[in-house]
């Protein structure tokens, strides 16, 4: 990786196998879309504004019950939060980058982008042209996702309501909670936000989900301070 | 008209949050209260999306004798766990879900 453009080819390649599992979530994300009742237009319009797969599929349950938009934007700052955590991490690896370079970088920040990028630099912390390999994957990454989510919306018109096809999107996060139960800690959070999460589910727009990740949060920090 | 504001305030928010600590690189770094409350925020939010799913339908509690979705969904949350695999823990949970209602 010894020029800007074999480094953002790199990113692309990093990207390629992880696709598989994000080609499955962007469809739904369009079939959802789909079944809460949303316009072609306004659904890829919501693909690429926000361009984030759990608030997006969120929102769109939101949307359904009909929730205040203020509520529904809420929801949608709880939900991304990661994303700050993910932008300090990246910060100092992009210092070099021109302003209108950081913002592109910023719009395409993922999950998925993020973990690639972080992996490489921790293994090779001297590495040259470091912004340009995680461009490559999280290019990579937005036009798959922007595929896969239109390619949702219209099959997604095709799909009998009796199939169930609204099951994916708890399963989608079954699959991404899991793994990232990583020690007892982690574990006694998750436990606390699901027990709160279900005591709470009678609450209108899913306020239940903010006190669950308030309360999740809580039990984390008391956790951790008690070790210390 | 209602629905473009709303997906240009989430996408607004969102982007804020992505550009935060990237706009500042070298100047500013996280603070540590926020960096040891930012760990446990993905899981609670997982949690918190999931479990109402699962537990509340049709307006009501329904438990594991005649909730299909809970099945599943625990059996699923199990396949997570022991594979890591996103692909086999979708197919193993609608599989089931279409299993258990047609029989």
């Amino acid at each position: 990786m010894h020029s800007i453009s074999a480094t953002f080819r790199a990113g692309i390649r990093a990207f390629l196998p992880i696709a598989v599992g994000i080609i499955p979530f962007a469809l739904i994300s369009g079939i959802a879309a789909m079944s809460v009742g949303l316009s072609i237009p306004q659904a890829i319009a919501m693909s690429m504004i926000v361009f984030a797969g759990s608030a997006q599929l969120v929102a769109m349950q939101l949307l359904a019950e009909h929730t205040p938009m203020l509520l529904i934007i809420l929801t949608t700052v709880i939900i991304n939060l990661r994303f700050v955590m993910y932008s300090a991490s990246l910060a100092d690896h992009f210092a070099q980058l021109k302003q209108r370079w950081k913002w592109l970088s910023a719009y395409l920040l993922t999950d998925q982008a993020y973990a690639l990028a972080i992996s490489l630099y921790q293994r090779k912390p001297h590495m040259h042209y470091k912004p340009w390999f995680y461009l490559g994957a999280a290019i990579s990454m937005w036009i798959t996702w922007q595929i896969g989510a239109v390619v949702g919306m219209l099959v997604g018109q095709q799909f009998p309501a009796s199939w169930q096809l609204d099951f994916t999107i708890p399963l989608t996060f079954i699959a991404l909670a899991m793994p990232a139960i990583k020690n007892r800690r982690l574990a006694a959070v998750a436990l606390c936000a699901a027990i709160m999460a279900g005591a709470t589910v009678m609450l209108p727009y899913k306020l239940g989900l903010v006190l669950s990740v308030l309360a999740g949060v809580g039990l984390g920090l008391y956790l951790e301070g008690r070790q210390a | 008209m209602m629905i473009l504001l709303l997906i240009i305030g989430m996408g607004c928010v969102t982007f804020l949050l992505r550009l935060s600590f990237i706009s500042v690189a070298g100047k500013t770094s996280m603070p540590q209260w926020l960096q040891r409350c930012l760990q446990f925020v993905p899981i609670a939010v997982l949690m918190a999306i999931i479990v109402p799913d699962l537990i509340y339908q049709q307006h009501r509690y329904q438990l594991l004798n005649n909730n299909e979705r809970l099945i599943a969904g625990l059996v699923a949350a199990l396949v997570a766990w022991k594979t890591n695999n996103v692909l086999l823990t979708i197919g193993t949970g609608m599989g089931l879900l279409w299993l258990l209602q047609s029989l």
